[in-house]
């Protein structure tokens, strides 16, 4: 079975490779090629998983050794993968929406005539995710962590035409790359510690080294988690990033790509856990983002943009209780798999409407769209209430278990952090409904003559209900018998929380919680008409809509800053060094121009000269002898 | 005796250059043909040679050739290679028959327009010396190719010397017809650019020549009789029978370096390598940044590390710092251009600095990631400048402001663009990645600040190469480039060989590194370094028997 | 005789030469003058060949005798041609060969 491992990379590899220098003979078929190659992946990725439910628990993880890759001295980095249930869990959540989305772009982007391009990134970016999961050891994951930027690169940027979708695209990967640093001099670090940088041995050995060095390794993995993960303060590329195509969105800025951060802190476990700084750091960015995404999601009338900050919001969540421990790894990746099926959803809705509506993506001007798109609205309805957390659906039971675990964590901080969460599941109540108002009930707010919403066809509808099938039941069926969590144990390891309150206390919390922040929105969008241009808003909703400041930070300091620095370095590399250079050479040049007037060009002169020097070598001479 | 591969390899594109340069005027397109097979034929000997090497084997040097030169000063003919040599001289003659076909109408006859204006013959094309152009790139490929050959230090001097007279010919004479000013301007530019390249490398090279005397002058104090032969002075030390002193050894360490240095090039010796590369046509930058300073990199490790180990290690501190200006300095250089042959050219700076820290790093992977680095930058600044070359011949300019949305009306063009540029900036699964990381993780083990502080120059990288290829390739499409064809079949030969070179050794490198390992083992031990130990020795795991197979025969080898 | 005596009218004649290089403008007699001068060491040469009772300082005179004739030829080709092209021979009219 193990020998299957390489083709589910392979499969979509070779879909990429096939539509990308194909040309243009593959333009008719080649969203079927590209939907073909991740079905198939899907398909060896559900007879994987069907075989290690055979398993006895502990018997399930499967390796495969492809090849030494760069063997030097004692660095020794192999082509080698790992399935365990960790990885089969991303293996099907990546493939399984990966293929819904593939099947759903068909429709979105049909009338787009670099179509053939748009499935071989999209491929490819299949391929490197599941490289970046499959991976044995930190090197090879890091080149699935690269490989996935560039296509997150190449399919925000996919309407080159358009500048400000080339300069999300450049944004996006500028500030992967620095949480890249994290990554790979968190590998240098685990080499010079361990002499290796395989998972098995790195996270077998934790406790033989410092404490101190495991705090490093792990606060530079939390760097690295918070580039691709769009946590505070590497956040500020996501929001941009949305001006990929919607399906884009779905998969790579929700779905799949932007939880690899949470894959990565948990994969790496047991270096956490042995790192309480690390682990407090990582629970604080946590924490900080899933306020920080929630209030950014208030306050964007793009609708894409409003769902980008959920997204931040919700990985926020994840993040938190990977920093957890052990009491929230499992959840982590429950929340993350849920969040999968909902958000994905939702921005498949999000596209239906925008499909509908000419591409419009101001809020302000939809309203009332429930009666022309009524498949859209019921899936996208269904991804809504799993997300605020309504019970009985997925985010019900994710979320309720990280508040949960906040609490659990215990003290003060406990408090703090489980208030945070709680008020997180306020605020997400509270964008969410707007959302919801502002698209599908009201007025119109858009103008008939021109506008004219239609539902999308079936190839896009269909993956929109699956999605928001797993969005209602995923949830259910993890919690029974606590599924899920037996299913990560021997991976993540699991342990319970004790929680100052019960479990009923935190659960009647988050429906208080709730309640109130869907009635909050109510009263503001739903009672009221929405007026078709923004209010200017108190000082905070105009900070929200510029993403609470941080890009004119950015601008400032480091556009700015780095702009002056190149000037004035390019001005001294040209006065001061090459000054120098330049400057020896018009010396030499002055000094010879001086001694060119001694040749005059007058024989007798030269003749003088001669004996003049004839009578000094003869003056040297005898005063030589003399001495 | 068997037959001396070597020199042939060496001679083939030499008597390619007398050939080529035979070929009467008006058959311009044989010239082309013949300066194209007689590249392809070396390339098969280079090919030859490193199937014939054998990893490994004893003795620092195979397919040795000797013979007895100039008697009176103990200069002889003595070729060898290691497998660092085998990497460089296989790039080499792979490049260059890219270099021909990319450059192949660089040299034909100019089509005069400035000319029609001035009185003389409307449409009379200007002559250029066709053959001449082809003829000189052979020769550059004969004697870098000897220069990586030679173990004797004088031999080697020579043709380190010797190869700045065609290249002087190739910068000065032929430009890319891309220059604001117009072809008398770019004229002024151009020589301004061949004289700077010319005299900072004589000026190098004549230290170094200082340095070569001052090195015969000591062994013939203390051997008897003088030696330019590298193994003999490395054995003569090795058997404590040489000693040059602290003094005299860092001094004469000194003018080797400084010369390498120039010609590398390493900050703030770097200065000519922007006019150069940015004045010469596109083919020739290549030849220049892949080809030819790659001589000075390669020399640092034979002749620096090798003849100088002591002064080699109590310069290592200052290097390191030098080569890490250079990383983060020629990166935002690059970020600050407006040219597009320019910012290559800065990024090679930077990427010249990673190579040198990796040599300087004085560990395994710091050095065999150096050389891979230096195969690898070859192989993807070729690539990426000789798409810039396609690009830059179609508009005829070399800003980047003149460019916009290309992206859309020469697709293929922009693409290769593109992967050329990932390729520098060192995307994981192209080549380059393997070899920058492996400097870093090499300089890291034993000098973590000076490791973590060269990590920004990726995040540099990918500001400059992105910048470059947003301004140029994406955006509106200007109207000066709505009209521009794109690839050609003779041009999509050029650079896709390269690219799927560039994605190979990214994916398995093993070949490369099993040839250069051996060769580095044997420097770190003339050296006399050995690799740090890992904080915490981690015993194999129950069920990671993975690691186990490629163990052994790696721990024997650094044993030896 | 005191072989003494001819060192004295060699330097004598030098000297003699030496000054008609540096005063006379008229090429020519320049020219005489620089024979002159190279008579001068001709004589010195063979005069310590007699006093070391060898004969290198012999043979080297002939050398210069054979240089002094090729030189006559050339230079005089060049007088009469800068004679032919100026119609003077004064050595400070012809101040071409500067940079």
């Amino acid at each position: 079975m193990e020998n299957l491992i390489a083709l589910l990379v392979a499969a979509p590899l070779v879909g990429a490779a096939l539509l990308l220098c194909g040309g243009s003979r593959l333009d008719r078929a080649g969203h079927w090629i590209g939907s073909l190659f991740a079905v198939a992946s899907f398909a060896i990725g559900a007879a994987l998983f069907a075989d290690m439910l055979g398993k006895s628990p502990e018997h399930r993880a499967l390796h495969q050794h492809l090849y030494s890759w760069i063997p030097v001295g004692g660095f020794r980095a192999d082509v080698a993968f790992q399935l365990d249930q960790l990885s089969m869990t991303f293996v099907l959540l990546i493939t399984g929406v990966g293929s819904l989305i593939h099947i759903y772009s068909i429709g979105y982007m049909a009338h787009d005539d670099r179509r053939r391009r748009f499935f071989g990134y999209l491929n490819l970016f299949l391929a490197a995710m599941l490289l970046l999961v499959l991976a044995d050891n930190y090197l090879l994951l890091y080149v699935g962590w690269e490989g996935v930027g560039l296509a997150s690169y190449l399919l925000i940027g996919f309407w080159q035409h358009k500048p400000s979708a080339a300069t999300a695209a450049k944004k996006a990967f500028l500030v992967n790359r620095v949480g890249d640093m994290g990554l790979s001099i968190a590998i240098m670090l685990m080499f010079t510690t361990f002499g290796t940088f395989a998972f098995g041995p790195v996270l077998a050995s934790t406790g033989a080294t410092s404490q101190g060095r495991l705090t490093a390794i792990g606060l530079l993995l939390l760097l690295a988690a918070c580039g691709k993960s769009a946590q505070v303060p590497l956040q500020s590329w996501l929001g941009d990033a949305m001006e990929g195509p919607t399906p884009v969105s779905a998969l790579i800025h929700a779905a799949t790509m932007v939880t690899a951060g949470v894959y990565l802190i948990t994969r790496s476990g047991a270096v956490f856990n042995a790192a309480p700084d690390a682990q407090a750091a990582v629970v604080a960015v946590g924490a900080v983002t899933l306020l920080f995404g929630a209030i950014v999601g208030c306050a964007k009338d793009d609708i894409k943009k409003a769902l980008a900050g959920s997204t931040m919001s919700q990985i926020g969540y994840m993040i938190m209780a990977a920093g957890l421990g052990p009491i929230g790894y499992a959840f982590a990746i429950m929340h993350l798999v849920t969040h999968g099926f909902f958000k994905a959803g939702l921005f498949l809705g999000a596209g239906s409407v925008m499909h509908g509506m000419n591409d419009e993506v101001d809020m302000r001007r939809y309203g009332g769209l429930r009666r022309y798109m009524p498949v859209t609205f019921v899936t996208f309805g269904l991804g809504y209430l799993a997300i605020i957390g309504f019970p009985g659906l997925s985010g019900f039971f994710s979320k309720d278990k990280i508040i949960e675990a906040a609490f659990a964590k215990g003290g003060t901080e406990g408090w703090i952090l489980g208030g945070a969460a709680l008020l997180g599941a306020a605020i997400t109540a509270f964008y969410m409904t707007r959302v919801m108002l502002m698209t599908f009930f009201g007025e119109k707010r858009w103008d008939p003559e021109e506008v004219h919403p239609h539902e999308s066809p079936k190839v896009m509808t269909i993956p929109m209900i699956v999605l928001a099938l797993g969005s209602v039941f995923a949830g259910a069926l993890f919690s029974v018998n606590e599924n899920f969590v037996r299913w990560l144990e021997p991976v993540t390891s699991f342990a319970h929380g004790h929680s100052p309150l019960s479990a009923t206390a935190v659960t009647s919390a988050t429906m208080v919680v709730l309640i109130i922040g869907v009635g909050i929105a109510w009263a503001m969008y739903g009672r009221r008409p929405v007026p078709a241009t923004a209010p200017r808003g108190s000082l905070l909703t105009r900070a929200a809509r510029r993403d609470l400041l941080q890009d004119d930070f950015n601008h400032v300091v480091l556009v700015r800053g780095g702009e002056h620095l190149t000037r004035t370095l390019v001005y001294l590399d040209h006065s001061v060094v090459d000054g120098a250079v330049n400057g020896t050479a018009a010396t030499m040049g002055g000094l010879s121009g001086r001694l060119r007037q001694l040749q005059s060009g007058f024989v007798r002169s030269y003749a003088v000269q001669m004996l003049g020097g004839a009578a000094v070598l003869v003056a040297a001479t005898l005063l030589m002898r003399g001495v | 005796m068997s037959f001396p591969l070597l020199t042939a390899t060496a001679a083939l594109p030499a008597i390619g250059a007398v050939a080529t340069a035979a070929v009467p005027a008006a058959k311009r397109s044989a010239a082309k043909w013949l300066a194209l097979a007689f590249s392809l034929a070396t390339f098969a000997l280079a090919l030859v040679i490193a199937f014939r090497f054998v990893p490994g084997a004893k003795g620092p040097y195979q397919l040795t050739e000797s013979h007895a030169w100039i008697r009176d000063f103990g200069v002889r003919y003595d070729l060898g290679v290691d497998g660092i040599a085998v990497a460089l001289i296989a790039l080499t003659t792979l490049l260059i028959p890219f270099v021909i076909l990319a450059g192949w109408h660089d040299a034909d006859p100019l089509e005069d327009t400035a000319a029609s204006d001035g009185g003389s013959a409307a449409g009379n094309p200007r002559w250029r010396p066709t053959q001449g152009f082809f003829a000189l790139i052979l020769a550059v490929e004969a004697m870098v190719v000897l220069s990586f050959e030679a173990t004797d230090v004088f031999l080697f001097y020579i043709f380190f010397e010797a190869m700045l007279i065609p290249m002087y010919f190739l910068i000065g004479g032929f430009g890319d017809g891309a220059h604001a000013g117009g072809e008398d301007q770019a004229a002024t530019q151009r020589s301004y650019a061949a004289v700077k390249f010319l005299l900072y490398n004589l000026a190098g090279g004549l230290i170094m020549l200082a340095a070569v005397i001052g090195l015969y002058a000591a062994t013939a104090d203390q051997l008897g009789t003088g030696t330019f032969s590298l193994q003999q002075i490395v054995e003569a030390r090795a058997a404590g029978k040489l000693d040059l002193g602290t003094g005299t050894e860092r001094l004469l360490f000194l003018g080797f370096f400084f010369a390498f240095a120039v010609k590398a090039p390493l900050w703030p010796l770097h200065t000519w390598l922007p006019n150069a590369m940015g004045e010469a046509t596109a083919p020739v930058a290549v030849l220049i940044t892949a080809v030819v300073d790659k001589v000075g990199t390669f020399a640092m490790l034979r002749f620096c590390l090798q003849l100088f180990p002591g002064a080699s290690r109590w310069a290592t501190p200052v290097i390191l710092v030098l080569a890490l200006i250079s990383i983060v300095y020629g990166a935002l250089l690059a970020v600050g251009q407006r040219d597009i042959k320019r910012l290559i050219a800065y990024a090679s700076i930077s990427h010249f600095g990673f190579i040198i820290l990796g040599i300087f790093a004085m560990t395994t992977q710091g050095q065999g990631g150096a050389t891979l680095y230096m195969v690898n930058h070859g192989i993807s600044t070729a690539a990426l400048m000789l798409a810039a070359g396609f690009l830059i011949s179609r508009r005829g300019s070399r800003l980047i402001a003149d460019y916009g949305g290309v992206q859309k009306v020469a697709p293929v063009l922009a693409g290769t663009f593109l992967v050329g540029g990932l390729a520098t900036l060192s995307l994981p699964g192209m080549a380059p990645f393997v070899s920058e990381f492996l400097v870093l993780v090499g300089t890291f083990s034993r000098y973590p600040v000076i490791g973590i502080i060269a990590t920004l120059g990726i995040v540099l990288a990918a500001l400059y190469v992105l910048v470059l290829y947003q301004r140029t390739m994406t955006g509106p499409v200007r109207e000066e480039v709505r009209t521009m064809p794109d690839l050609r079949i003779r041009e999509l030969v050029v650079v896709a060989p390269l690219i799927a070179l560039l994605l190979f050794l990214g994916v398995y490198p093993k070949p490369l590194t099993d040839i250069v390992n051996p060769a580095v083992h044997h420097t770190l031990s003339v050296v006399d370094k050995k690799d740090p130990k890992p904080a915490v020795q981690v015993n194999a795991v129950p069920g990671g028997g993975r690691h186990g197979h490629a163990a052994p025969d790696q721990d024997v080898e650094a044993a030896k | 005789m005191n072989p003494v005596y001819y060192l004295y009218l060699a330097a004598l004649l030098f000297t003699i030469g030496g000054a008609g290089v540096l005063i006379r403008r008229n090429a020519i007699v320049v020219f005489m003058c620089i024979e002159l001068m190279l008579n001068a060491c001709n004589l010195a040469f063979v005069t310590f060949s007699r006093m070391h009772g060898n004969l290198d300082g012999q043979i080297i005179a002939f050398f210069t005798m054979v240089v002094a004739a090729a030189e006559v030829v050339v230079g005089l080709a060049i007088i009469v041609s800068i004679f032919r092209t100026r119609h003077t021979a004064s050595v400070d009219d012809a101040s071409l060969m500067k940079l």
